[in-house]
């Protein structure tokens, strides 16, 4: 397989964007990262993409954002794995250039998820579960993460103080990136005192409804190196999926696909986790990324709360997590959120992050996951 | 979507906790799957599980989707059955706030939801507290 660079990264706001459509947030975010290419054309476009169907009534996405944004008649394509699309539209866009086909390609997420009511928002995320056994019965998304949570707590013993702390480094993380959806501080008194939507999980344990588009361009090593002085190497991807029915899993409190996503990205980047200066991980809710920190191997199982609230993983810390303010409060513009996470993890390392800065990273990752762990990507980027 | 056809073909699993078990290895699945996970035989025979079982983990949402709500709070459990395989159900006939992870669950049947999509009433097992 060949080398594969980001060359060039682009992105719009994140929010509740009425005045934005799917495709108008598509453009911005393309046109911008080929802008920061040199503005070079990609050969191929890969757009990772949830709701497109369900909320916008637009199948044939890669076709018709393709043609909206003037990209030509390139091959173009969605990939959907439910909120981890964007993660495996980089992969699969990855593949593309790796594997000789194409030289450069463009590999996007966009998701417009605030036209529906919060209701039909809600109905058509809970897509990602088991159709007939799970959302049948009337389950939520946030209640199957309700569930691994409260089997979590109740298994480790843990106080839900501890997972507290996440949601508040998240937003003070966010109040400094001017693209971040919630830009506001919360204190640990009002994560503790806010609403229960799921229990044992609040309002403050989950990421928003947000509105969005990223776009990164992938380049073999020849063009690369043409076109910027500062490529970033996309050094190790990994991929795994899991039983979509969350009880049939042997373990409730790991996702596995994360170990073996991970293992995979670590052994073709030849590095541990102990290499990596920033993370960027899917934490939809606060859960999440306290379990993923130990699936990845930051942290003993069951230990990640009390870690992250004596101090560990914040900034100043190896590796930090999160300081984009994570999907918690940078916001979940589902599709697209892969791709936020690992152009914010490019743009750390190029130093040229708009918001809190991990000073002189040269490796960081970005974990994206679909469904309640069951469809996992971890990439690897190194300067 | 409530389709008809749809809501026919699951009859079994649904209404009366059907399964299926590896004829090899004897490896048993809820919903039915045609391969083993285990020993990927792709033998497997059907099997009624047991209706009783005990919640390992639980949540109570409060604001379901639409053809949902006037359940609410709905409370969901992931309850392991008598034979170890594990199930995700919603509970019913009790108080949200009485449930307890450990505690003994029973199935029964309920009606689920009232989107009467296509003129059907879907009706599935939930669980209540066992009563001895």
């Amino acid at each position: 397989m060949r080398k594969v660079y980001v060359v060039g990264v682009g992105y719009t706001k994140i929010g509740r964007l009425y005045h934005r459509s799917l495709k108008d947030l598509f453009a911005e975010a393309a046109w911008k990262a080929i802008e920061d290419a040199g503005n070079n054309m990609p050969q191929a476009l890969v757009v990772g993409n949830e709701t497109s169907s369900s909320l916008q009534d637009q199948d044939n996405l890669g076709a018709y954002l393709a043609d909206y944004a003037g990209l030509g008649r390139i091959p173009a394509f969605k990939v959907e794995a439910a909120c981890g699309s964007g993660g495996a539209a980089f992969y699969t866009a990855y593949a593309l250039v790796a594997s000789g086909l194409a030289d450069i390609v463009m590999a996007a997420g966009v998701e417009k998820l605030s036209d529906a009511r919060s209701s039909g928002t809600t109905s058509a995320l809970a897509k990602a579960a088991e159709a007939d056994y799970e959302a049948f019965y009337g389950a939520s998304f946030t209640s199957i993460n309700a569930l691994i949570m409260h089997y979590y707590m109740h298994k480790y013993n843990i106080d839900y103080e501890y997972l507290a702390e996440w949601p508040v480094a998240m937003h003070e993380y966010a109040s400094k990136n001017p693209y971040a959806h919630l830009r506001f501080k919360v204190t640990k008194e009002k994560v503790l005192s806010s609403r229960i939507i799921a229990y044992p999980l609040r309002l403050l344990d989950a990421s928003p409804i947000s509105d969005g588009a990223a776009a990164v361009i992938l380049a073999s090593e020849d063009v690369a190196r043409k076109i910027t002085d500062t490529p970033i190497r996309v050094a190790g991807v990994g991929m795994s999926t899991d039983h979509i029915y969350v009880a049939a899993r042997e373990k409730l409190d790991t996702l596995v696909a994360t170990i073996k996503a991970g293992e995979q990205a670590f052994k073709m980047a030849k590095m541990e986790p102990k290499d990596m200066d920033v993370l960027e991980l899917h934490d939809a809710f606060s859960i999440l990324g306290l379990i993923s920190l130990e699936d990845l191997g930051f942290a003993e199982k069951g230990k990640a709360a009390k870690l992250f609230s004596n101090g560990a993983f914040h900034l100043g810390d190896k590796p930090t997590v999160n300081p984009s303010g994570g999907l918690k409060a940078r916001g979940h513009p589902v599709g697209a959120t892969g791709i936020y996470q690992i152009m914010e993890i490019a743009m750390q390392l190029r130093g040229d992050f708009p918001g809190v800065r991990v000073s002189n990273a040269e490796k960081g990752l970005a974990q994206s996951i679909g469904g309640a762990g069951t469809t996992i990507t971890i990439t690897i980027l190194s300067r | 979507m409530t389709y008809p056809a749809r809501i026919w073909r699951e009859r079994h699993s649904r209404y009366r906790l059907v399964g299926v078990r590896c004829k090899k290895c004897g490896a048993i699945y809820y919903p039915p799957r045609p391969v083993c996970e285990k020993c990927k035989s792709r033998e497997l025979e059907e099997v009624e599980l047991p209706r009783r079982g005990k919640i390992i983990s639980y949540t109570i949402l409060h604001n379901p989707p639409v053809g949902y709500r006037d359940q609410a709070p709905l409370v969901f459990a992931l309850v392991e059955l008598e034979n170890g395989v594990r199930v995700f159900a919603p509970l019913t006939d009790v108080d949200p706030h009485s449930v307890e992870i450990g505690m003994d669950v029973e199935a029964v049947l309920r009606r689920i939801n009232r989107k009467e999509e296509y003129g059907v009433i879907p009706y599935a097992l939930k669980f209540r507290p066992l009563i001895r």
